[in-house]
This record gives structure tokens, sequence and C-alpha cells, in this order.
């Protein structure tokens, strides 16, 4: 589903992403993990499309197209979703609004008829009670004034609406109590599909305890530097990152 | 050809046709008008066509638009050929409104007055000045008259027809009263309107305002509306100015507020060349309560200029402003916004705000509130703000799949929206977002569902 050969990539001008290798196939759910400043986020942005950063070298194929020539919103209808760390509060966007154009977008864009309000409404009913988000929710602008919980409530909600082939998590789990993380661990094992992939970008183990991978990948300086099965996991909360900057031999 | 004098300066070349045509102008007015005029006249001519100079008009200087005009001037009342409801459809559809045309800055003699309640007066000024002179004589002028303003004077000493209304005590008109002033021409024109409201004690009016363009000829238009709201009174004042981009467009709204009164001004400016909203409040009747507030879309080379002034002349009154811009590719803005508390205005609260959005490096936005108080124990505050689109948002939206025209037009509706929610006629409300939207969109460069397709 998803290649990534020798990527690299900068924000201004200093390089995080060092040569990256990875390929996903659908059914599989990635985690990677990773020291902070090893370019997690950054990955995830720029397969994302964030224009913030710089691609210098290397090629990212998506269901066999060149995921690095379209735009972010092309990305997006091609069944690729970011989930934010950090989502962004939108004032005077109101959810509705902003749900019915991003799912009709998408529909238009695969030559579907668009959603009418009546089906709209009843398709967002029925993900709302699939990933448990508040119903008041989606009566106000996005993100507008949801406590931190919301927000990743309402990435998984987006997700569900949008239905992507693949969902890469940027850090979910950062600034969700033990309730809010088992919710929204939920929401995307219920969404997920076996022609469907998970990437999981996450700094601690905690989340893999409810979304369990398949493989686990070490970020770190910018290079994938282990790979392994999920059993890794637990290596690592063991020993710590330590243990692999000692594997490099620093 | 035609025949061309050459004037030192504008304000000589206007100077002279006033003498050349105040005769005509005065024709059939009341002796307390053409003092009136005369006064105003005087105020212009020492005052001049407002120059960079001029403090209220720093970023709006007049002087090459009036040295270049020599426009035709619409002293008399344009004849009609077409029936008005064909030539222009508002497009604000199934909206129930008494429908009150203007042409060139002359009332439509043809608008239908007859289902106001017993007691309500609304006809022509130019007739008003006729049949019900001690009425007229003692509102007119009383407030934009004193202003100070060169474009009020100007719109004095050349004021001939507009609207007059009269709300008598206690009475409630529901239905908003829709005011459509019209430029139509075969040729270059300079119109002058003018208007004057009176709401009396605990009667209530809502006043729409919408100015159009329906010819590609150059327009100046000098349009001024004094409203005087008695005890108790309430008027909700909305305006939708569409005009074309050869339209230098001024307009006055000079209020005078007595004790409890409210008004509520909404002023929607989608399309003009060069567009200057004049606004002062007087609240002068304590507890008084006015809020201001305005949406302004530019694009390309047009300007607009904001001037508000409210006094507070006695204690507990309050005043809100809330202004948006949203310019685009070369196009300028100006709001000032002047807040006067005079002494002994105890309890005053005013409020003030400007948010403006630049979407182009070419853009530019002056802002300049002006807070006066003479007095103490007063809540005032006021705020300017002048940022781009947020591009993390705007990434935020394009990542849902929405490409990036549609996202930056979903954030200027977003910030332009929390205007339009203080119109309190539901229907009005939709109707005005949608046009917002499709002005955004760039949809109205036509105006309207206007047949004549002169874009411009």
């Amino acid at each position: 589903m998803l290649i990534i050969k020798d990527l690299h990539a900068s924000v201004e001008g200093k390089e995080i992403l060092r040569g990256i290798n990875l390929t996903i196939n659908a059914g599989e759910v990635h985690a990677i993990m990773g020291p902070n400043g090893s370019g997690k986020s950054t990955l995830a942005n720029v397969l994302a499309g964030n224009t913030n950063y710089e691609v210098t070298k290397g090629e990212v194929t998506f269901n066999g197209k060149d995921l690095l020539s379209m735009t972010a919103d092309v990305r997006a209808k091609e069944g690729l979703f970011l989930s934010f760390q950090y989502p962004v509060e939108i004032p005077g966007v109101s959810m509705i609004n902003f749900l019915k154009t991003a799912v009709n977008e998408s529909r238009k864009y695969h030559q579907l008829k668009e959603l009418s309000a009546g089906d709209f409404l009843k398709v967002m009913r029925e993900k709302k009670e699939m990933v448990q988000i508040d119903s008041q929710l989606t009566n106000r602008s996005v993100n507008e004034g949801f406590s931190g919980g919301e927000k990743k409530k309402n990435e998984i909600f987006q997700m569900a609406m949008l239905e992507p082939k693949l969902a890469i998590l940027d850090e979910t789990d950062s600034g969700l109590d033990i309730d809010a993380l088992r919710i929204v661990a939920n929401g995307v094992n219920l969404l997920k599909r076996p022609e469907n992939a998970t990437i999981v970008v996450t700094h601690y183990q905690r989340l893999l305890d409810y979304i369990v991978p398949d493989f686990v990948h070490v970020l770190y300086k910018g290079q994938i530097v282990k790979s392994a099965g999920k059993e890794l996991v637990l290596e690592l909360e063991e020993k710590g990152y330590d243990w692999i900057k000692k594997e490099l031999g620093e | 050809m035609t025949e061309t004098t050459t004037f030192e300066s504008a304000e000589q070349r206007i100077s002279q046709l006033f003498l050349e045509r105040v005769t005509l102008l005065n024709e059939e007015a009341p002796e307390f008008l053409r003092n009136n005029r005369e006064q105003a006249m005087t105020l212009f001519r020492q005052l001049g066509i407002p120059s960079r100079k001029v403090e209220n008009y720093k970023y709006t200087d007049l002087t090459k638009l009036f040295a270049l005009e020599n426009y035709n001037r619409a002293f008399r009342p344009t004849s009609f050929d077409f029936d008005m409801q064909e030539v222009f459809t508002c497009d604000v559809p199934e909206f129930d409104t008494h429908i009150l045309f203007h042409v060139n800055g002359w009332y439509f003699e043809q608008n239908k007055t007859d289902l106001f309640p017993k007691g309500t007066i609304i006809k022509s000024l130019k007739r008003a000045l006729k049949e019900n002179t001690v009425l007229v004589e003692k509102y007119y002028g009383k407030l934009a008259d004193g202003a100070n303003d060169p474009m009020a004077s100007l719109n004095g000493a050349f004021a001939q027809d507009g609207v007059f209304i009269y709300i008598p005590d206690h009475v409630v008109i529901e239905k908003p009263i829709q005011i459509i002033n019209l430029l139509r021409s075969e040729e270059d024109l300079y119109v002058t309107q003018r208007n004057l409201v009176v709401v009396g004690k605990n009667a209530q009016i809502k006043l729409m305002f919408c100015d159009h363009t329906l010819a590609v000829h150059s327009y100046i238009a000098n349009y001024l509306t004094e409203l005087f709201l008695g005890e108790d009174a309430v008027a909700d004042v909305y305006g939708i100015q569409n005009q074309h981009n050869g339209t230098a467009y001024f307009n006055g709204l000079f209020v005078h507020q007595d004790r409890n009164s409210q008004l509520i001004t909404n002023t929607i400016s989608l399309h003009g060349g060069i567009t200057r909203n004049h606004l002062q409040v007087d609240l002068q009747g304590e507890h008084a309560n006015a809020s201001l507030f305005g949406l302004t879309l530019t694009d390309k080379d047009q300007h607009s200029d904001i001037f508000t002034s409210i006094v507070h002349g006695q204690p507990g009154c309050h005043s809100n402003q809330i202004y948006k811009n949203v310019l685009d590719d070369n196009s300028t803005g100006v709001f000032t916004g002047r807040i006067h508390v005079m002494p002994g205005a105890k309890k005053t609260e005013a409020y003030q705000r400007n948010n403006s959005v630049l979407m182009t490096k070419a853009s530019k936005m002056n802002t300049k509130p002006q807070l006066v108080i003479d007095n103490d124990d007063v809540k005032c505050s006021h705020g300017a703000t002048v940022g781009q689109i947020n591009e993390e948002a705007l990434f935020y939206l394009q990542t849902r799949g929405i490409n990036e025209k549609e996202a930056r037009l979903m954030l200027m509706f977003a910030f332009a929206h929390e205007v339009l929610t203080n119109i309190r006629v539901e229907q009005l409300r939709q109707s005005i977002d949608r046009l917002v939207n499709k002005r955004l969109r760039g949809e109205v460069s036509r105006c309207h569902d206007c047949k004549l397709e002169c874009i411009r």
C-alpha cells in the first residue's frame, strides 16, 4: 500500500529525515516509536503533505501512485488520513459544514454522488455512536473550545467519517487520560479493515496496549534503526531508548 | 465636441456649478432649505475636497477623483421607459419587504406606500418639503450639517430628493422597509441623495438600504441619511453595497438617539470602487444603546473607508462596534473609530473592534481607533488586528480532502461570519450569508440578477 524509499526531508534547511525506508501492506498496523526529536512527527507531516517540510530526496508510492506529487487534499482523497498531535481550532467553521464539505469533496473525486443533507446526517449519527463522541460537539465550530480528549476523539470521528485506506495517528495518546485513551483506541480498532492499514506514531507503549501493532519501528536521528514485531514494544519499555543508542555505539 | 472651461480647482468648478444651478436646486424649496443649502455650500468652500491633509480623510484622498470628474449632475429625476421590477430583481429572494426605489438619487414616484399604518409618512423628500414643511424643518440638517465633514456639506449644498420617513409614536413597522438605490444613466453621473428618517417614541423600524449600479458608466454617489430615534425607539439599519468598480460612493448615516433607544447598524460592502461609510451617532439620552457592525470585502484596486464617531453625551449609554475587512489583490482599507465620552456621561460602556485579513502582500489596511474620554467611571475598550489566513488551519482542512481554494474560502467566510450573526432578521441574515459566500467566491461580479450585464 505504502512504499517509502530513502526519504529525506528538511525544515528551514535542517535535515530531519535522513533516508527512511518502510513498506506497509494492507491489513497491517505499524508502530513508529522513538525518542523526542527523532523525526516521528516530521514523517507523519511529510506523508500528509505539509508544505512546511521540504522533501529533498527519495520517493513514496501510495497504492501505486506517486504520493509526493499530490497536494495534501488529493492525498486525503486518495485515502490518506492524518490524526493531528495538536488538532487546530477553527472558529466560525461549523463541524457539520466542515465534514459535509470534506466527505462530498472526496465523493466527487471518486465520481460518486454527493450525499444529501439527510443521508449525511444519518451517516454522521452512526459514526458518532461508533466512536462515542459527545453529540453536542458536532454542533460547534471545529475543535473550538474542545478539551484535549475531545479534540482527539474528534480526530477519530473524522477518520470514521472519511474512511481512509491509511491512517496515520500522530501521538494520539498525548494528553489523554486512561478512559479517553480507551475510547480512542477502541474507535481505531473498530475502524480496522483487512484492506486498510494504520501507522501509530507514539512515544510511549501505553497506546500500543490497546492498538496492537504487527510491526514496530524505532526512529532515531531521522532513520529507522530497528524493526521487529510487537515484542519490541516491551523491550523498549523495559530498557528505554538508551538501549538503542548503545546498540548503535553511541 | 464639448465646450470646456478650465477651473483652477475642483472646488472652484463645483462652486461655479452651484451658482449656476442654485435656482433649479431651490425650485419649490421652502426658505429654511434654501438657507441650509447656502450654509452647506459656504462650509464646503471652507473645507474643500478632502485631501491627505484632512485628518478624517488621511488615507482617502479625493482630490484626484474630483479633479478628474466632470460628470453630469442628476438635477432632475430620470425618466423611465422600463419596468422597475423587470430591470431589477433583488438577490434576497422571497424576502417580504416594503420596497422603495430611488433612481439616481430621486425617489421613484410609483413606490407603493399605501400599506403603512395611519399617521406614518413615507414619501419623497421633495414632496415632504412642500407638504410637511414644519415637520421636516424640525429635523432636516440638524445632525449632518454641523458635522464639519466636506462630503456631508457637499450633500447639503446639492440635496434635492431622497426619502422622508416619519413613524409616529408607538407605531411598530414589522416588515423591513427596503430602500433600493439604483444608478442608471447613459453617461457618467454625479448623484446626490438625502434621506430623513424620524422614529417616534417607542416606535420601531427596520431599514435596509441596497445600493447598486445598473449601467457601466462612472458614478459619484453622495448619499446621506439623518435618523432620529425618540425615547425607547428601536431601529435596525442594514446596508448592502454592491456597485461596480467605476463607482465612488459616499454614504453618511447621522443618528440622534434619545433615552433608552436602540440602534443596530450593519454595513455590508460587497463591491465598489471607492467606498466611504461615515457613521455618526449621538447618544443624547440616558441608557441609549448603539451597536454598529460592518463587513467589507475588497479586491482588485478597490478602496474602502469606514469612519465612525460615537458621542456618549449622557450617562449609562452603551455602544459596541465590530468591523471586519477581508482585503484581496491590491485593495486598501481604512477604519477610523472615534468614541467620545462627554463630561458627566457616567457608567458609559463603549467597545470597539476592527479585525482585518490581508489575502495578499499588496493589500493594505490602516486602522485607527480614537478614544476621547472626559469622564471617570467608564468602561471602554478598543482593539485592532491585521493578519493573514491561519496557515495551520488551512493545512488541517486540506488534510481532510478540502482543496486549498475551498479551504481558504471556508476560513474567510468563518472570519466574516461573526459580523453577520448580528443581523436580526432571520431571512435577511441567511440571504446575506449566501451573498457574502458568493462574493468571496468571486461570483458577484454581475450585480445580482440584473438583466443589464454591465460587468465592470
